[in-house]
């Protein structure tokens, strides 16, 4: 049971970090109308500075900080020398744009960091277990992913919902023209909402360094899965994008943990164990379809554009 | 003479808004019905529900004593019901003649043919080339849709609405951004048509209205304040506040 | 449109005369390097030419392409592997499996529009990669060694080079002429009008979902084929061929090219290849060249190589 009770910890866990991820990827959507495939490159770039700061100051947290810096300015940078270029273009302009962005950050980071990959390790007082049930001890830094997420959604939906600046991008999502129209100032809107994006991005890859990996080509695995939550909960909205992330972390990790079990109970042991691994991711897809077919623009849509 | 389109208690909302408030209209095999009515009155909103564009909350249409009202749009066309775009909606990257080829296409059987060239075809260009002598835009065939002038752009579209051989046209404001010569054209194009079509035509043009229609429907709200022959419009107290008044104030 | 001779139609006949002499031009200076590259070349034309299909003629901005190319190698190596190394066993199953993919994922994907499409053709090739990888009995992660290509009836031997670059060549030249032919059928116009402006093409009564479906299915066969090359010219298939930025690497070669025209794919596929081949010459990092060339190509040169050639002949 309480093996039960830690993988949905766990799926929990990797649900609010994919959150972080998608809500950056379907806020600067729903604004500005882009696709972007180097967000992925963004939550790489967290990782490599986390880990970099980390070793020079020798701080976890001071490094964290200093990372979540540094990539809201590299993500305001990129808004302004190539995104704001894309605005109004066809799609396909912005796939093609960004993941050319793709093959440049990839090989910036292999030029300056070399191909190997970084780690970056936990300090003593977060690399221990916490008691949550009699019996029952869980893993102190993933609980702190799982607070430090909570709280950045529950900041999320106080400035899209109490402030006006989420007014704007409330407002944004539904009606471009109107916002400008309003007298804001809209270059400014854009490279901030852009920051932001690049910001969450940033801290969900630093946040997963510790315990999954920093290395190149990470953005692009996960961005895959960003898409499927963006997909799913429905461009623009960062409420479904939040469901949408839980479900699909609950999801993966629980399929992943106990879809072998499932499958013995059905077949022979030998089949059970060959089909499970490919089966089980391809959940996430199938969920994604059913969800498609039954609602082409996503469970909650942001607008009726 | 029997009704060719039957529109019954149509409704349809957008959130708040009241499109189309409980709609009663019949338009007469052979007429040409104009709509008329402020902006926001919903008549975008009712042609794209005859067109299948958009689907009523509820209510019925009968085109031909058929109930079309949850029919796709591509299935109206066969039976006859053709429209044309308030804001030009036509193929742009494709050659003018092209345009027209297409929407004889259409009608021409099913499309899984993957061999011959279709711009060979004299089954498709024939048609195509004399919808667009009708129109007026021959020596502009070759040219590519986007090429063309705003005026020549709703040339484009009645040819392409003529092309499908439809026995009801559903025109949507086909004198917007005309000057007068071209204003002119068009009407005599509609004038002629009128003899071989039923159409219901939704226009700002109040001289192009009254010249034309044989009955005239006012819109307002979403709902049918007064219906009937162009004269007893003319002389209705509820239009003249509500519409024809601003009208003449604004055109002095 | 004018049918004249015009320069990007003589530079797409000359590149593909200088294809078929290319053996020639090896015997002659003994750079066998070059007939490998220019095999991996045609082959990935053939791929380019069936996306550039629903992509440039259909605007079905399918990211997910590169699965057929997984889908038809995968469809040999795992015959190969069982012991049917028949090519008329293996090359029908190939083809069959990317159809039979392209028609499920296509119907459930053809129900969204714009950038849900991408995320959804893009989502579908990444599970067949996740499926692959999976399948431990075929190498899973590692791949799979092909240890004898696909066999048929003597004389054609796969295993000669020169032969199997002349099927390539003869391949890729049906599969243009064969497009060219299709879009500007019936089905082909249906579809570049759906691609322009498809509300309108339902509204004068075309039912578009069937025409894109279609032509979803042709282009992922078409891909199948040349999924089955590639397998046999590398001797080896592995999950990595569906990796989703391997469907980024068509699509930059279609854009490259020029989208929607015939000789574009091919003119893709050249350019692409050879100059990441010159560029790595140069430096280990050059897909940091790669990469803002490509944004300035958006930018500027949105019509590609083939739209380039077009505006010369206009002046």
């Amino acid at each position: 049971m309480t093996l039960f009770i830690e993988q949905c910890l766990n799926g929990l866990q990797f649900g609010l970090l994919l959150f972080l991820l998608a809500a950056g990827l379907t806020l600067v959507f729903g604004i500005m109308d882009l696709v972007n495939l180097a967000h992925g490159s963004l939550y790489m770039i967290g990782a490599y500075f986390a880990a970099t700061f980390a070793a020079w100051t020798g701080s976890f947290v001071l490094g964290a900080i200093l990372a979540l810096a540094a990539t809201l300015l590299v993500g305001m940078a990129v808004e302004v020398i190539a995104m704001r270029r894309l605005y109004g273009r066809d799609h396909l302009d912005h796939v093609l744009a960004t993941f050319g962005l793709i093959l440049f950050f990839d090989e910036l980071v292999r030029l300056i960091w070399g191909a190997g990959g970084m780690s970056l390790p936990l300090p003593s007082w977060l690399n221990t277990s916490v008691r949550i049930l009699p019996g029952f001890d869980y893993s102190a830094y993933k609980l702190s992913i799982i607070v430090v997420s909570l709280a950045v959604a529950a900041f999320l939906y106080f400035l899209v919902m109490r402030t006006r600046l989420g007014m704007l991008i409330r407002a944004g999502a539904s009606n471009r023209e109107m916002i400008g129209a309003l007298g804001v100032n809209i270059k400014l809107l854009f490279t901030l909402v852009f920051g932001l994006g690049a910001a969450l991005a940033g801290l969900a890859g630093l946040m997963q360094a510790p315990i999954l990996t920093v290395q190149i080509g990470m953005g692009e695995n996960i961005l895959i899965l960003a898409f499927v939550i963006t997909v799913i909960g429905g461009i623009g909205s960062i409420r479904g994008a939040f469901l949408a992330a839980i479900l699909v972390g609950l999801i993966d990790t629980l399929g992943r943990a106990y879809f072998t079990d499932l499958l013995r109970l059905l077949f022979s042991k030998e089949t059970a164990a060959t089909a499970a691994p490919a089966l089980s991711s391809m959940l996430i897809y199938l969920l994604m379809a059913f969800v498609l077919v039954l609602r082409p623009e996503g469970l909650f849509p942001a607008s009726n554009k | 003479m029997a009704d060719l389109l039957r529109i019954e208690n149509l409704a349809k909302r957008f959130g708040g808004i009241v499109a189309t408030d409980d709609l009663v209209l019949n338009i007469a095999d052979g007429e040409l019905h104009a709509v008329i009515g402020p902006n926001g009155a919903g008549k975008t909103t009712l042609i794209a529900q005859l067109s299948g564009q958009l689907t009523p909350d509820s209510g019925s249409i009968y085109f031909a004593g058929k109930d079309i009202t949850a029919m796709p749009m591509y299935g109206r066309s066969a039976l006859g019901l053709a429209r044309s775009f308030q804001v030009t909606s036509l193929f742009l990257n494709l050659s003018v003649l092209d345009n027209v080829a297409l929407a004889v296409q259409a009608h021409a059987g099913h499309s899984f043919h993957f061999w011959r060239n279709a711009r060979r075809e004299p089954e498709l260009r024939d048609p195509a080339r004399a919808a667009l002598s009708r129109v007026g835009l021959s020596a502009r065939a070759d040219l590519p849709a986007s090429a063309l002038s705003h005026g020549e752009h709703r040339q484009l579209e009645l040819a392409m609405a003529l092309a499908s051989k439809p026995r009801m046209l559903l025109l949507d404001e086909p004198m917007a951004g005309l000057g007068p010569e071209e204003s002119a054209r068009m009407v005599a194009m509609l004038r002629e048509l009128k003899k071989e079509l039923t159409i219901l035509l939704v226009e700002h043009d109040m001289e192009a209205v009254f010249a034309l229609a044989d009955r005239i429907t006012v819109l307002v709200y979403g709902r049918v304040i007064a219906s009937g022959k162009p004269g007893d419009i003319r002389n209705n107290a509820q239009v003249r506040d509500a519409y024809l008044g601003e009208q003449e104030a604004a055109h002095g | 449109m004018i049918r004249a001779v015009n320069l990007r139609t003589v530079v797409g006949i000359a590149l593909l005369v200088a294809l078929i002499l290319l053996p020639v031009y090896v015997e002659a200076t003994g750079s066998r390097f070059l007939l490998t590259l220019f095999t991996r070349i045609v082959i990935l034309a053939i791929a380019a030419v069936s996306l550039n299909f629903i992509l440039g003629y259909g605007g079905m901005m399918s990211f997910g392409h590169a699965a057929y190319l997984g889908i038809g190698g995968y469809a040999v190596g795992i015959l190969a592997f069982e012991g049917v190394s028949s090519g008329f066993v293996q090359w029908p199953v190939a083809l069959l499996f990317s159809a039979f993919f392209a028609l499920v994922t296509g119907a459930l994907s053809l129900r969204t529009r714009g950038v849900y499409f991408i995320m959804i053709t893009l989502a579908f090739a990444q599970m067949t990669y996740y499926i692959v990888a999976g399948l431990a009995r075929y190498g899973g992660d590692d791949g799979l060694t092909i240890q004898k290509r696909s066999q048929f009836i003597a004389p054609i031997n796969l295993s000669n080079k020169v032969q199997f670059y002349y099927i390539c060549l003869a391949l890729l030249c049906a599969s243009i002429y064969l497009i060219w032919r299709i879009v500007n059928s019936r089905f082909g116009l249906a579809l570049q009008g759906a691609r322009s402006n498809d509300t309108r093409m339902r509204a004068i009564g075309f039912p578009t979902y069937r025409y894109k479906l279609t032509g979803f299915v042709i282009a992922g066969t078409l891909c199948g084929l040349a999924g089955a090359l590639i397998a046999n010219h590398t001797d080896f298939v592995s999950p990595a061929m569906m990796y989703w930025t391997r469907s980024g690497d068509l699509i930059i070669m279609v854009v490259l090219g020029g989208m929607g025209s015939t000789f574009g794919p091919l003119f893709g596929a050249v350019a692409l290849l050879v100059l990441e081949e010159a560029l790595s010459g140069i430096t280990e990092y050059w897909q940091i060249i790669l990469g803002p060339l490509l944004l300035l190509v958006v930018l500027f040169a949105r019509g590609g190589i083939d739209g380039l050639l077009g505006k010369v002949r206009h002046g």
